[in-house]
């Protein structure tokens, strides 16, 4: 992965000394919270209902057992022993204390971390297919362009003061496992007709109070202009985005309203103007970029492993596991783990410190010391070597790390909700809990087949609701939780958004809806057809039918 | 309805409650709410002024009701604050009790 060079770790050094510098002002009560808020945001720091909230970037979801370490002990000693998985593939901690942060910072620098735009009107952390690199249905390494991309964007004097939020998605692979589609710019790598690679670019989609599935506007960039073309496309939208509304500040609402075509125009005039020059990528700089991602000493070995093989027919819960939780690795011999952090009944994305730590010795052991951090937070370690995977898997099992529910139901994408969240308006995490019981039964799970359910606490829609097969949201109706229940969203490379299928439930009444739509799916879908080709077929119909349907 | 000035600490972020004397308590069973609006008006008053003392962040109020063990919060949002997440009864002020 991606290290360090002498002026990454100065200027992150730096910034660590600089906040601490505002923090200590803001103490004294030199800055006044109105003037503070800014500074604090510009370094992921919240405060929201318990205490103050940091979120610390994972760079396009990689981390190194050094680091991980580093995010257990500062559960352990500044938090309360656990921290959270976001869609960014980042890290949340809950409990953070002001006068702590400054220590928070260095220990994080010294480990190549930071919360730097985290938040705030700026680009955000990049994020990527957590299988980059290694997927067997990749074309090239998105990484590589993820960093070239952290870079240029970081502390980028011109967008450092954007309308609003700006988030950027990389997939290399055919099947898009980053929800390109649901970002303010989604990069997809592809070849042209010359074998050429290059990027198909899309802008406007994005989730929360108006949500868009994102439109492509380039079918072809080449990989050396693409720093060029993202900063035309930043440069129209910071003109041009609306800085009156906040609700209305998103690239998305921009693009909705004077159309792609119209947008893409304004972009290519712009790229026109600063394309071949200063940030067309020089191949050494790729090149330089790209040893960073060198694949690890693999072995020559056989593509199946006959230990394997009696493994998981001697053990059928280990063959469960495996059956649900590896993917297809491009290296004959070895494959893609996915681990679970959404086990039946517990907050999806949460891990405790000493799971963070056990988990750390593990990538050591089995996965040449690095694991990655996916936008379903969970976890990926992605180089086991098919021998040893039954090995890993026992480790896991006293972990509580071995969950055999990846793509499944209990799979939830969950934001924390009112149980944490400043802007939420019902809780999420509960809801969570209660649908993975309901659905704990692992038979049950495998018959239902491939279901992404996703719930978000409010419109802002931190828990993707909108892309879920099935989406939850929670509103708030007099000082009760209303849960409405939307079906039919996808975010591949077939994205869609859900449509809200009737009025909404209490907390019980939706997890007796959900248990109906999925009845119905059961009943109605044909031979081999998944939920989301199902909803597809029928529309919400059926569906409708069963949920709201008087008992009898 | 009786009200409570709830704000988070500056320090720590940690939710307070304006108790009696200006004092600002960690548990809302100890907090001194305003039983009049016009009380209400000068309880905020004292939270904004903590704002502006650099003691406090977000000063609101929040309608609270007496119940067997003392004053507790009326809403969701900021019974979730007086007590801790719903989800896990080992975080929060519900913790410490």
């Amino acid at each position: 992965m991606y290290r360090y060079d002498e002026y990454d770790r100065e200027f992150v050094e730096q910034r660590a000394k600089q906040f601490a510098r505002q923090v200590e002002r803001r103490l004294a009560g030199e800055l006044s919270e109105e003037q503070f808020l800014p500074l604090r945001l510009m370094n992921g720091l919240y405060l929201q209902l318990h205490a103050y909230m940091l979120r610390i970037n994972v760079p396009y979801g990689c981390l190194n057992t050094t680091q991980l370490r580093k995010l257990a002990h500062i559960a352990r000693v500044y938090d309360k022993g656990y921290g959270h998985w976001t869609t960014r593939q980042n890290m949340q901690f809950n409990w953070i204390k002001l006068d702590d942060m400054p220590e928070i910072l260095l220990e994080l620098a010294s480990v190549e971390m930071h919360g730097i735009q985290s938040s705030g009107n700026c680009i955000r952390n990049i994020t990527a297919d957590e299988y980059a690199g290694v997927a067997a249905d990749e074309l090239e390494d998105p990484r590589v362009y993820c960093e070239l991309l952290r870079q240029w964007s970081s502390l980028h004097p011109e967008f450092s003061f954007l309308p609003r939020k700006f988030k950027i998605a990389i997939t290399g692979a055919r099947h898009d496992r980053a929800a390109v589609l649901a970002h303010d710019i989604g990069l997809r790598l592809h070849e042209n007709d010359s074998g050429e690679s290059g990027f198909e670019v899309f802008v406007g989609g994005g989730l929360g109070r108006t949500p868009f599935v994102g439109k492509s506007i380039r079918d072809f960039v080449a990989t050396r202009d693409i720093l060029a073309y993202c900063e035309a496309v930043l440069r129209v939208y910071n003109q041009l985005g609306r800085r009156d509304n906040k609700f209305k500040a998103r690239i998305k609402i921009l693009v909705h309203e004077m159309g792609a075509a119209a947008f893409a125009e304004l972009v290519e005039k712009e790229y026109e103007f600063i394309k071949d020059g200063a940030l067309e990528l020089a191949k050494e700089e790729v090149e330089r970029i790209r040893m960073h991602f060198a694949p690890p000493a693999y072995e020559s070995l056989p593509d199946v492993s006959p230990a394997l093989e009696s493994q998981k027919a001697e053990d059928t819960a280990f063959a469960t596991w495996c059956k649900n939780q590896l993917a297809a690795h491009k290296q004959p011999g070895y494959a893609i783990v996915n681990i679970s952090c959404t086990p039946i009944g517990k907050p999806p994305g949460d891990i405790a410190c000493d799971q963070m730590e056990a988990l750390a010795d593990l990538a050591d052991e089995f996965n040449f010391g690095e694991l990655r951090v996916t936008h379903n937070q969970n976890l990926v370690f992605t180089d086991i070597r098919k021998q040893d995977l039954h090995a890993l898997w026992q480790k896991l099992v006293p972990l509580g790390l071995s969950t055999p529910n990846h793509g499944l139901i209990t799979d939830t994408i969950c934001c924390p909700g009112l149980d944490y969240c400043a802007l939420a308006n019902a809780r999420s995490i509960p809801l969570a809990e209660k649908i993975s019981e309901r659905f704990a039964d692992q038979e049950r799970q495998e018959e239902i087949g491939e279901i992404y359910l996703n719930l978000s606490g409010c419109i802002n829609a931190c828990g993707h609701h909108h892309v879920g097969h099935i989406g939850i949201v929670g509103v708030d109706k007099k000082n009760s939780e209303l849960y409405q229940l939307m079906l039919g969203g996808s975010a591949d490379e077939n994205a869609s958004l859900g449509k809200i299928l009737g009025p909404g439930f209490d907390e019980d009444g939706i997890v007796n809806a959900v248990e109906k739509v999925v009845d119905t799916y059961l009943e109605i879908r044909e031979e081999g057809e998944k939920f989301i080709d199902t909803y597809r077929r029928v529309g919400p119909g059926p569906f409708k039918e069963n949920v709201y349907r008087a008992p009898a | 309805m009786p009200q409570v000035v709830i704000a988070n600490r500056l320090r720590d972020g940690i939710v307070v409650f304006l108790g009696a004397d200006r004092r600002w308590m960690e548990r809302v069973q100890d907090c001194a709410p305003a039983i009049s609006p016009e009380d209400a008006e000068k309880i905020l008053d004292l939270g904004l002024q903590a704002e502006r003392d650099q003691e406090v962040v977000g000063p609101i109020l929040a309608d609270v009701e007496q119940r067997d063990d003392g004053w507790f919060p009326i809403k969701r949002r900021e019974a979730i604050r007086a007590a801790g997440p719903t989800h896990r009864a080992d975080l929060g002020k519900q913790a410490e009790d």
